[in-house]
């Protein structure tokens, strides 16, 4: 009532951003460079967040030019650090809006926003005997994360990237082997090729006793689905996937968001979620990858495709689509 | 539509590449958007908010004269802040680019009695859309005013100078009643209508939330001051109402800006729709602090022709859109405030009386023109 039309947590936030009750943010305190093209960012979180579990993700908003940008990070700190700090490891990849922001830009002090942590690429709560990670490039940042919160009496990490020099973490990495807490193979794909998984008994003898945490490109996790699979072991096999796996793209249309009022232009193969965020709808999002639900929508009017799978959904009272997987399949309305 | 029409001399091609040149510019704009205009308009929304705490801090000791002045000044800067330069501004979405949703115009309430929905609908969509036509666009003298020798004189025309300055005085409201089209739905069939009655309801409720923190809570916080933080918050509201209403008519209501006929804008181009934009408001010229207070509004010709551009823009804009009028030989309407001010007010009283002369008949060129 004092403060109408706003809120009395607008005022607070000009003074105590990370307070408890306050929409979750975090600051950055500290950027450190990995590898030439990865940083790993210290990020103390608002009195809001939750603990972490290992080889969770948190969802971080930047303003990226003035933009606000969603996008997931593994959790590479321990869950027990004592300054209650989180460290997420990102990897800029061409062209990336986001990660190059805050590989090579971001600087100590700016405020972000953050979501609560989240997602299931975790260890059990009873510790598994034997332990294989299969991890390529910024796919050993969930990895990392469990590697320094919870010791595995065996654990194998058999690690790709093109060079030595590129490979994250690597001093640390090699201190767990020094103090044989940890067996690693480093394959260096730009002199050794990529690693044939159907292969990987030569490395790693007893691969199907162990259970598997996953974590790289597509290439790599379609080919491990397969080969345990084929073992009849899939069971014992996580995966954890930084993109969806887009099979299909069609014709697109115009797309209309009938609450802000605005109609844009679309091809089949982007998401509705980008192209809502780039004419400045308020899209909610979340995994921007199809499994979290964050990102669901009424249609209401015209027909989506889901980009995963090439299926067509039309609007029907009460139909609900995924904007991060979804593309314009003809003219359609969606109510943002 | 006025007598002499000034862009007779324009060839439809010209209209048209005139449109082209105005889109580059827009374009320009769109591309250089980021970072620091971001940083603008967070640093504005934080100023006023400080300023308005801070202001209504010292009214709590309003009891004291020069609390009070500086109470009520800052109080009616702030306010003037924040329907002028952020609300309005927000509201037209010029800052949705920046997907911040706590300065987003879908989620963006007002200080003001007119709730943020209803405002935009009446504003927005039609206002920007049918500007300046005669019959549909319910701003022109906001259905209560003559302001164009084209409408129709009426017996109640004589009091228009007065009807303007209540108006001015308790603007808020007027624009509430307007957007609720009060006048259009007092009707005894359309007052029962469900639609109206939401929306009748939304004001009402929003009305009674802004009276309650002005003119009760604040004044009973300030305890001893409770009378003089009464009159401090009504007067701050009233110097909001009179500024705003004052920058509003210099838009649209100086001497020399076109009014056009509800035939003419049916199946109008791009560039017609420019042209109708560029003819139909008017400049305020003045300081940096100036065009500020006046939520940039002072550039009300390039935010008619750009009304989602950040407002931060326009300024830079007006150059450019400057040199087109004089590139394609049009008037671009500009002067200080007290003079355009005073031009709208003269206007007011001029037209509350019938037209003097026999209307001349536009000619036929000029309305093809308009209309083709
Ligand atoms: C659960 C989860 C956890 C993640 N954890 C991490 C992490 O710990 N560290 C990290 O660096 N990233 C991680 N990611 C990926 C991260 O969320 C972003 O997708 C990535 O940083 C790229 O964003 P961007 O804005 O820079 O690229 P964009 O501007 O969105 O994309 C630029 C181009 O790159 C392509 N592209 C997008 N993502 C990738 C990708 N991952 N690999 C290759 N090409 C891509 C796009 O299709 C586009 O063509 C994770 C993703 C998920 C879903
Ligand atoms: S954002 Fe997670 S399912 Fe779409």
């Amino acid at each position: 009532m004092v403060t109408t039309p706003l809120l009395p947590s607008d005022y607070l936030d000009l003074v105590s951003p990370l307070r408890a009750g306050a929409d979750l943010r975090g600051r950055i305190e500290a950027v450190h460079p990995e590898t030439a093209d990865a940083a790993t960012l210290v990020i103390r979180p608002g009195r809001g967040w939750r603990r972490h579990t290992a080889g969770q993700y948190v969802r971080i908003g930047v303003d990226v030019d003035g933009r606000r940008l969603w996008r997931a990070y593994s959790i590479t700190s321990p869950t027990d650090r004592q300054d209650g700090r989180i460290t997420i490891t990102v990897k800029a990849i061409p062209d990336g809006q986001v990660s190059n922001h805050l590989v090579h830009r971001a600087r100590p002090g700016t405020l972000i926003r953050l979501d609560q942590p989240t997602g299931d690429f975790v260890l059990p709560h009873a510790k598994p005997a034997k332990v294989l990670y299969l991890t390529a490039g910024s796919g050993i940042t969930p990895v990392m994360g469990m590697l320094r919160d919870t010791e595995v009496d065996d654990v194998v990490l058999v690690h790709c990237a093109p060079q030595p020099q590129d490979v994250l973490f690597r001093d640390e990495l090699h201190g767990l082997v020094a103090d044989k807490k940890l067996r690693l193979t480093e394959v260096h794909t730009a002199m050794d090729g990529r690693l044939d998984v159907a292969r990987l008994g030569e490395l790693v003898p007893d691969w199907a006793e162990r259970e598997t945490w996953a974590c790289g490109p597509a290439g790599l996790l379609d080919a491990a689905e397969e080969h345990w699979t084929d073992n009849g072991v899939r069971e014992r096999l996580r995966t954890e996937r930084f993109r969806p796996r887009i099979v299909v793209a069609g014709d697109g249309g115009a797309v209309t968001f009938s609450t802000t009022g605005k109609t844009v232009d679309a091809d089949g193969a982007t998401p509705l979620l980008d192209i809502g965020e780039e004419a400045g709808v308020l899209m909610p999002s979340g995994c921007r990858m199809g499994i979290c639900f964050g990102c669901v929508t009424p249609l209401k009017a015209g027909a989506v495709r889901d980009l995963r799978t090439g299926e067509i959904t039309e609007a029907e009272p009460g139909v609900l689509i995924q904007t991060c997987v979804s593309a314009a399949a003809g003219p359609c309305d969606i109510e943002r | 539509m006025t007598a002499i029409d000034p862009t007779a001399h324009l060839t439809a091609e010209q209209i048209e590449e005139l449109g082209r040149e105005l889109d580059a510019i827009r374009d320009e704009v769109l591309a250089a958007r980021g970072e620091q205009d971001a940083a603008y308009i967070r640093k504005v929304i934080s100023a006023q908010r400080k300023l308005e705490l801070a202001s209504r801090g010292v009214l709590l000791f309003s009891i004291f004269p020069p609390a009070w002045l500086l109470g009520t000044a800052g109080l009616s800067v702030a306010k003037i802040m924040e329907n002028m330069e952020i609300g309005h501004n927000v509201l037209h979405g010029q800052w949705d680019w920046m997907r911040d949703p706590k300065i987003h115009s879908t989620t963006w309430e007002w200080d003001h009695v007119s709730p943020s929905e209803q405002w935009k609908h009446s504003h927005n969509e039609l206002h920007h859309t049918y500007t300046n036509v005669i019959g549909k666009d319910n701003d022109l003298g906001y259905g209560i005013m003559r302001v164009d020798e084209d409408q129709k004189w009426h017996p109640l025309h004589l009091g228009q100078p007065l009807w303007n300055l209540v108006n001015a005085c308790f603007f808020e409201y007027g624009i509430a009643a307007y957007d609720l089209e009060l006048g259009k739905n007092l009707h005894k069939r359309r007052r029962r209508n469900p639609e109206f009655r939401a929306r009748a309801k939304a004001v009402g409720r929003k009305i009674r939330k802004q009276v309650l923190k002005d003119y009760v809570i604040h004044p009973l916080l300030s305890g001893p001051s409770f009378l003089t933080t009464l009159a401090a918050t009504f007067t701050a509201n009233l110097v909001r109402n009179i500024w705003s209403h004052s920058v509003i008519m210099c838009g649209h209501f100086p001497e020399g800006v076109q009014v056009f006929e509800r035939r003419s804008v049916e199946g109008e181009t791009r560039g017609q729709w420019y042209l109708r934009q560029m003819m139909g408001s008017a400049n305020i010229s003045g300081s940096r602090a100036m065009h500020f207070m006046t939520g940039n509004l002072s550039h009300q010709i390039e935010h008619h022709l750009f009304p989602d551009l950040p407002s931060n823009r326009y300024a830079e804009v007006a150059v450019k859109v400057r040199a087109l009028f004089e590139k394609y030989e049009l008037e671009y309407i500009t002067g200080p405030l007290p003079k355009q001010v005073f031009s709208a007010w003269h206007k007011v009283f001029r037209l509350s009386l019938p037209n003097k002369k026999p209307k001349i008949k536009t000619p036929a060129r000029e309305k093809e023109l308009v209309a083709s």
